[in-house]
């Protein structure tokens, strides 16, 4: 017990230095309303769904987003255009109950569904945070300016197998040649 | 018949200055701790209400005044009521007989500058505020929730613990001035403070005004990440107000004994009195406020050992050997 | 005249409070009339001109005893339910008390204010600190000598009792 006796008393002391130290330096606080911190790159805030280069929307409703959300918080009702193109009719994402994990957009296989650095989100009235796909559509295709999942895949399977561009030739299983 | 009225008003003039002296300087001293602690963490603190802050304290008690006033169903209504009253008015029964500055004379008398001027200050400070824990133990008591009662048997248990080396430091104190006076007391303080003549006491006491005053390193009553809020866990609103202000008021209180019983009251050179005092009282509440943001909580058991291995026979030392060197003194 | 009132008064309500103290089902009711009732005792010491034995009775036994009493009580937790649910009228629980207490913030108002053990013709400091003191360590200082022995066999006693049973056994080993 004694052994510690002169530790225990700098460990009394310690402390009392370190905050007087403190009490002078800058606090790190940073003042928010006014001042705004710079918030990294893959910040995740605020969902959009975003469109493709041509300005057609991405998502096809596949579900799958919603599916991967934890909280349950995505909702759509899917449909198809004359075309047989799919797409949602209504799409919406439950804000108040988001956490803002993320694995939404890792799930979307078109990069509809995409992340943004807004965090901005507080208000008085929890209806006014359920936002529906007008909200969430934007304008731009967020992070990835070149991806069209429709040119990789085409609408429906109209082209016969192996048509489709950049689309390899099927392989014939039973063929031993390359 | 004149006279005594003279007497009353005069005591009422001296209450109502002295309640709102020390009601304002409660309040402040939750903002000072505030943000204090918050400098010391590197924080700011509460900044947003007035400039600087300074309108925080008004703007607590708004929200504490329009809060619900939550009584637990099974709660024990009036002693649940009555309570946090208990901790308050005991905090500032006290400061009735703190002397804030000499005597000074109005109308051709003398009077002291203290509500009462009693012969027995020491004994009176120490009885109630013995009487404090009371409004700590009833309240977790009456709320009927484990929580609160477990706040309340540590708050028993720790009152047991140290009131006694409090009184036992106060010994020397009186043994020197040779008064239960506290206005004796800073007289005899006139050129050398207690704590140069007799730190031990003074580190006993400080240890123990500490331990009253319910805070950081020994606020086992209220453990707020052990306990929820320790006693005042079921109040709400005002009451719980009311248990919050009577802390503070308490460790202006306990301030103001400081510095009466060590640190030499209202002497001091070039400043008026009153002004010394103050700016003493306020060292001490700093001291607190630092200690709250250096220490972590003391465990129960080693509160414990603290009050009755350590402070306890330091303090029956110290009286022994304050008494021999009296004595060999010739004093 | 004063004086014998404050004093009858404070005698009727520390008769009172005892009487209530003991015909109270929930403990922690009954330590606080009796607590009322050291209060009243203590006024009445004071009104004798013993400030000190005033202030001695509030200290040791309403800031001390009972304090312990109610930590037992708390402790064991021996408050039946019944007694927390009173059947009673809730006026009835309380008024006593908030009477009680209001009495004895009277007299003490009384006591300070008006001075009535000096009109009375005993001195205000009949017993001042330093005869109890006196008192204590010449008159009585064979009594207070066998009390402080008895008090040290008590506290052998209870550490002795306290000692778990691995360190008495270790303790007996050593010596
Ligand atoms: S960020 Fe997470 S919680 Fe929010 S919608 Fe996407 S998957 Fe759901
Ligand atoms: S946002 Fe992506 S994952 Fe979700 S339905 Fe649309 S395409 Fe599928």
């Amino acid at each position: 017990m004694s052994r510690h006796v002169f530790r225990d008393i700098r460990g009394t002391l310690q402390p009392f230095w370190v905050t007087l130290r403190n009490l002078f330096r800058k606090p790190v606080t940073v003042q928010y309303p006014e001042q705004k911190q710079q918030l990294p790159e893959r910040y995740r805030a605020r969902l959009i769904l975003t469109r493709d280069p041509d300005g057609g929307e991405r998502c096809v409703a596949c579900h799958l987003c919603s599916a991967a959300c934890p909280v349950d918080c995505i909702s759509m009702q899917a449909t198809e255009a004359a075309d047989g193109r799919r797409y949602a009719a209504w799409f919406r994402i439950n804000f108040t109950r988001c956490i803002f994990c993320g694995l939404c957009t890792e799930a979307c296989p078109t990069k509809a569904i995409q992340v943004t650095a807004d965090f901005e989100l507080a208000g008085r009235d929890p209806l006014k945070l359920v936002y529906e796909k007008v909200d969430l559509l934007v304008d731009h295709c967020g992070n990835d300016n070149s991806y069209n999942f429709y040119h990789q895949t085409g609408i429906g399977v109209t082209a016969p197998r192996g048509e489709n561009p950049q689309e390899t030739k099927p392989m014939d299983v039973k063929d031993l040649m390359p | 018949m004149a006279d005594t009225l003279f007497t009353v008003v005069l005591i009422l003039a001296k209450l109502a200055l002295i309640f709102g002296v020390v009601l304002f300087m409660a309040a402040y001293l939750v903002l000072a701790e505030r943000k204090i602690l918050g400098r010391m963490q590197l924080r700011y603190g509460p900044n947003r209400v007035g400039p600087f802050g300074l309108m925080q304290p008004l703007a607590d008690v708004i929200k504490l005044l329009t809060k619900e006033d939550f009584l637990p169903a099974r709660a024990d209504k009036w002693l649940f009521l009555v309570a946090p009253g208990i901790t308050a008015v005991t905090a500032l029964l006290v400061f009735a007989v703190v002397p804030f500055g000499p005597t000074i004379e109005v109308f051709g008398r003398t009077i002291p500058a203290a509500v009462v001027d009693l012969n027995v200050g020491v004994l009176y400070f120490l009885g109630v505020s013995s009487m404090a824990v009371y409004g700590v133990v009833l309240g977790g008591w009456a709320s009927c929730s484990k929580y609160s009662l477990l706040g309340s048997v540590r708050g028993l248990s720790q009152m047991v613990s140290y009131e006694l080396s409090l009184g036992l430091s106060l010994v020397p104190v009186i043994m020197m001035a040779r008064s239960f006076s506290l206005h004796d007391i800073v007289m005899a303080q006139a050129s050398v403070p207690f704590l140069l003549l007799n730190p031990v006491a003074c580190f006993v006491f400080l240890i123990c005004i500490l331990a009253e005053s319910n805070r950081i390193p020994f606020d086992l009553p209220e453990a707020e990440n052990e306990l929820v809020g320790g006693f005042h866990t079921e109040y709400s609103g005002m009451r719980f107000g009311l248990f919050f202000v009577g802390e503070y008021i308490n460790l202006v209180v306990l301030g103001s004994l400081m510095t009466v019983f060590f640190l030499g009251g209202w002497h001091g050179p070039w400043l008026p009195p009153v002004v010394w005092f103050l700016i003493k009282v306020l060292m001490v509440c700093g001291l607190f406020i630092w200690i709250r943001a250096c220490l972590p909580r003391l465990r129960y058991d080693q509160l414990m050992n603290l009050g009755w291995k350590v402070l306890l026979p330091v303090s029956l030392l110290n009286i022994l050997v304050t008494g021999a060197v009296l004595l060999g003194l010739g004093l | 005249m004063t004086a014998t009132l404050i004093f009858y008064l404070l005698g009727a309500v520390a008769l009172v409070t005892t009487a209530l103290a003991i015909i109270q089902r929930n403990p922690v009711y009954a330590v606080i009339y009796l607590v009322k009732s050291i209060f009243a005792l203590a006024l009445i010491f004071y009104l004798l001109g013993a400030p000190l034995v005033a202030a001695l009775q509030v200290i040791v036994y309403a800031g001390a005893i009972m304090v312990l009493f109610l930590f037992v009580i708390m402790m064991l937790e021996i408050t039946p339910v019944s007694a927390r649910k009173s059947s009673a009228p809730g006026w009835l629980s309380w008024t006593p008390v908030v009477l009680v207490a209001l009495v004895l913030a009277v007299m003490t108002l009384l006591l300070i204010g008006l001075d009535p053990v000096a009109e009375q013709g005993i001195p205000r400091w009949h017993a001042t600190p330093r005869d109890f003191g006196y008192a204590l360590f010449n008159e009585y200082a064979l009594a207070v000598k066998i009390i402080s022995f008895q008090l040290s066999f008590a506290a052998v006693g209870a550490f002795h009792i306290g000692l778990t049973e691995r360190r008495r056994a270790r303790m007996e080993k050593d010596s």
